[in-house]
């Protein structure tokens, strides 16, 4: 695309699926920010009336609100967490030649295969549950009390539940990063004196940088939205103890009918993706660059 | 410091014996050559060296000392690598300490070395630069420095020059030889080209599938190959191998006579033959001379010879470097 002329032949050309795109993502966000000044509950169909700002200072100053976006960090923070660092190990793992690797990696990335509403049922349903739980059966092996995961920690049981579902996706592209790392880099250091610890901190680490980074921001992406698993778990509970805001956008609009709430929730959840977003790019964006 | 020998040693990869047994000794300060073609075995035979791979039998000694089952650091070797293998997201400064800083070296002592090695090699001005701005003769200058903080016993060079171009080559065979005789350290260099064995080796050592053909000075492998294989091998252009009825009258299965040592005459001479190809370097010329009952002959002469594609020209060789192998391909 060098000249005037093919420049301006390529935008012409691009425009049809640009506008598209822009018509597909204008026409919710428009429709979403006009429901969120409107009173407007299902219950009372043909109601509608402009409301100013009043759907945004309920949903804003509701108790719900901030322990939904607690939850909502401690979430996306603790799976990231638990991903990124166990992803890390194995990767390592899984980069050791050994017998069976390929069926091995094909384990491990299966459960990225379940769809969430099934993973979250068996963990449940089979691992979880107080009585027939595999859980329940194992602490009663060692002689100790079952516990009633989703009742007593019922955050910590949705984060384990979501870092199983996201674990195989970081292994791999952590493990694809790892094997690009060039061998004779890893044997220069081995001649340098390096151990395994310090090959690890000082050049496998830097090498995974961006992968690793990349892994932080999908992953946020997704993590903040996270809804199937708590809808069949907890269904936001006990009370509100696994409410994040996906969740309590969802209950404003059809538990409570509430549109014009729930449009308002939307519009604050995206305004916050956004702040969690620029932090992000702040924090981590420079690996990015080549 | 920096005596390395090798007895019986050998490596096998699976079936394939890629070095059946080897017998090598190598004296502290010496700049030896490892050379041969490539599947030869000889960057296996420097990683055994370094103790990158593990032997299959036999025994290395260094310094006198049996280091067969040391890990590579414990050895005192440093090592410059085909790729560099420079660290892409440490600075040149954090590259060339990185062994000090993993050997526990206290900093001013490793700041002091870095800026050391740094003046020794000309990178004083690239010291906080990445890896990936710097030129390639500058990466090879960068690993060179990582090896000689360290004051290693020898220096393992795997290939270093083949990433270079024509010209850089040229300069940094001279760089490495000015430093081999600054360090006085013992120097193992691996290369599939004869000239830099031939350039800057004390010793050269001739593999050929893994097995030693030959050692000697450059010029001891130069005047008496032991075999068809070093005869072919060392010199440029190659020396002529001549069979059939030629060899017999001499005495022998095969004789070999370099380009350089043919005596060219367009009036008389031994050999009649028809110029097939000329190639003109200003300062020699090499003539491709197709001679019935003898075969194709190269032969190396003075600077601007007019001679083209379809001269008469009339070849002698000189009698006394005439190189005679039995049919073993042994020298007799």
């Amino acid at each position: 695309m060098a000249t005037l002329h093919t420049r301006s032949h390529a935008r012409l050309m691009m425009a049809p699926s640009v506008l598209l795109l822009f018509g597909w993502m204008i026409v919710p966000l428009v429709m979403t920010v006009y429901f969120s000044f409107l009173r407007y509950n299902l219950l009372m169909p043909g109601m509608e009336e402009f409301a100013g700002i009043t759907n945004y200072r309920f949903f804003l100053s509701d108790p719900a609100f901030f322990t939904a976006l607690a939850n909502t960090l401690i979430l996306t923070g603790g799976v990231l967490l638990i991903t990124v660092i166990g992803g890390i190990l194995l990767a390592l793992l899984l980069d050791q030649p050994m017998f069976g690797q390929g069926f091995v990696r094909i384990l491990v990335i299966a459960p990225f295969f379940v769809m969430p509403t099934v993973s979250a049922l068996v963990w449940k349903n089979m691992f979880m549950n107080p009585v027939n739980g595999l859980l329940a059966s194992l602490a009663k092996f060692l002689g100790l009390a079952p516990i009633d995961w989703l009742a007593e920690v019922p955050l910590l049981s949705v984060i384990i539940i979501v870092a199983w579902q996201w674990l195989p996706f970081s292994t791999l592209i952590l493990l694809t990063a790892l094997q690009s790392l060039d061998e004779e880099q890893k044997e220069a250091a081995e001649m340098d004196g390096a151990g395994f610890f310090s090959r690890f901190v000082y050049i496998v680490l830097p090498h995974m940088a961006r992968a690793i980074t990349v892994v932080i921001l999908i992953q946020t992406i997704f993590l903040l939205s996270v809804f199937a698993e708590i809808l069949v778990t907890t269904n936001g509970g006990p009370g509100i103890q696994t409410t994040n805001i996906t969740y309590l956008v969802y209950a404003q609009a059809l538990l409570q009918f509430d549109i014009g709430g729930a449009s308002a929730g939307g519009i604050v959840a995206v305004v916050l993706a956004n702040i969690v977003a620029f932090f992000l790019m702040r924090m981590i964006g420079k690996n990015l660059e080549a | 410091m920096g005596s390395i020998s090798l007895k019986n040693v050998s490596k096998v990869f699976g079936e394939a014996a890629v070095i059946p047994s080897l017998d090598l000794e190598i004296e502290k300060g010496e700049f030896v050559v490892f050379v041969g073609p490539s599947g030869c075995g000889k960057s296996t035979l420097l990683r055994l060296i370094a103790g990158l791979e593990d032997v299959s039998g036999g025994r290395i000694d260094i310094n006198g000392v049996d280091a067969t089952s040391l890990p590579p650091a414990k050895r005192g070797l440093a090592m410059v690598f085909q790729s560099y293998a420079l660290y892409p997201h440490m600075s040149v400064r954090s590259n060339i300490a990185f062994p000090l800083k993993m050997a526990g070296v206290d900093r001013a002592e490793i700041d002091r070395k870095v800026a050391d090695a740094a003046r020794v090699l000309n990178l004083t001005d690239y010291l906080d630069r990445k890896p990936r701005q710097l030129s390639g003769g500058q990466r090879q200058r960068v690993a060179i420095g990582r090896a000689i903080v360290r004051q290693p016993s020898a220096f393992l060079f795997d290939e270093p020059l083949s990433n270079l171009d024509a010209a850089l080559r040229v300069n940094m065979r001279l760089e490495i030889s000015e430093l081999h005789q600054q360090l006085k350290t013992t120097m193992i260099y691996v290369t599939h080209d004869q000239v830099e064995a031939m350039t800057m080796a004390d010793k050269i050592v001739v593999l050929n599938k893994g097995r030693v053909e030959q050692v000697g000075s450059p010029l001891e492998l130069y005047r008496s190959p032991a075999n068809l294989f070093v005869a072919g091998f060392i010199g440029s252009p190659r020396m002529n191998l001549i069979g059939g009825e030629t060899a017999k009258t001499q005495g022998a299965a095969t004789i070999g006579i370099r380009p350089e040592h043919i005596g060219l005459s367009t009036t008389e001479g031994a050999w009649k033959g028809t110029v097939t190809v000329s190639e003109h370097l200003g300062s020699d010329t090499f003539l491709h001379v197709d001679v019935p009952g003898v075969g194709h002959v190269n032969v190396r002469t003075g600077g601007e010879m007019p001679l083209k594609h379809g001269d008469t020209v009339f070849l002698t060789p000189e009698a006394s470097r005439i190189h005679r192998f039995n049919d073993q391909g042994l020298a007799q």
